[in-house]
């Protein structure tokens, strides 16, 4: 894992969800575990988007339940 | 003054960032000056006509997503995140339904409703994260009584309900309120131009027998962007003088 992107992906998820930066760990569930309502989620998209200048369409959201596998998809959309 | 520094509610309500869109004359014109003297930083968009001193002219064509998001952009440069949005600008292009073209009717669509799509979504992501926010739609009359000459407007006028319902619901948990105001004739410049008779019969319909003036409707605008309307979310005021009850 690239250390310094996991940084800045943490770094979007500890500002958008008011969370400890110790709670966003790869199996870390947004709803269980952060806290996040729909709503959240799609701040942190945004935030993301905003952040790595990458798009994430709505269909790619599907199944995403944990940090690692939202820090997956900004990954593949970084190539 | 910084963003943070904006309060809304309060008994003095003073320095928050409203944005009027079609604010230069008019119903919108009336609610930027009411927010105006309550103290609040006012903006409001408009298509040919700059507003008068005192609002911060935005020109601005709602039908435009990029048009709008660079009025928003510019409000927040000059004033912070826009915490009271209202959606008031609107066209009308009257017909009846068989000499209606499809150009007249989805064009009304676009500047009355999708456009208050457009407004409301580029207002949203700011307001999520300032946990607070005002969404008021100007809405008519007409949206839930019809009008013959008008299914395009009305259809509009009609479709915000739906729209601000949902945002209603989608944006509580972030005490966001959206709700909708529906004026029946209001006296204006677009309502003085047109013939005695048509603004006797009007007037005949109303049961409290006249027009509104906008100041009457800005009051009520403001009211739902006060401390007082904080638990007023997904409703429809009426300011029509009694013309649609029991719709």
């Amino acid at each position: 894992m690239d250390d310094q992107l996991f940084a800045r992906f943490k770094k979007c998820a500890v500002e958008v969800l008011s969370v400890d930066e110790s709670a966003v760990v790869l199996d870390a569930k947004f709803g269980d575990d952060l806290d996040a309502d729909s709503l959240d989620l799609v701040e942190l998209v945004m935030a993301l988007e905003e952040e790595f200048g990458i798009t994430v369409p709505e269909e790619d959201l599907d199944g995403v339940q944990t940090v690692g596998q939202a820090y997956e998809l900004v990954t593949n959309k970084l190539g | 003054m910084s963003a943070g520094d904006v309060t809304m509610g309060g008994a003095a309500p003073t320095g928050r960032v409203v944005l009027i869109t079609g604010g230069s004359r008019g119903i919108g014109l009336a609610i930027a000056q009411r927010f105006a003297v309550l103290g609040d930083r006012v903006a409001v968009t408009y298509l040919t006509t700059p507003p008068p001193a005192g609002l911060l002219g935005v020109r601005c064509d709602v039908t435009s997503v990029a048009d709008v998001d660079r009025a928003f952009s510019e409000v927040e440069a000059a004033f912070g995140p826009v915490e009271i949005m209202v959606s008031n600008a609107g066209v009308t292009k009257d017909g009846l339904l068989l000499r209606m073209s499809e150009d007249d009717f989805t064009s009304v669509i676009d500047a009355n409703l999708t456009a208050a799509y457009r407004v409301a979504k580029r207002a949203a992501g700011p307001m999520l994260r300032l946990r607070r926010g005002r969404m008021i739609f100007l809405s008519s009359v007409v949206g839930l009584l019809g009008s013959a000459g008008q299914a395009n407007y009305a259809a509009s006028k009609a479709g915000l309900v739906g729209l601000a319902r949902s945002l209603a619901r989608e944006l509580a948990s972030r005490s966001i309120t959206v709700n909708v105001v529906a004026p029946g004739p209001v006296a204006t410049d677009m309502t003085a131009a047109l013939s005695d008779e048509r603004q006797s019969a009007l007037s005949a319909a109303v049961p409290l027998g006249r027009f509104a003036t906008t100041d009457e409707v800005a009051g009520v605008v403001a009211f739902l962007a006060s401390a007082d309307a904080a638990y007023i979310t997904g409703a429809v005021i009426p300011v029509d003088g009694g013309l649609g009850m029991g719709h």
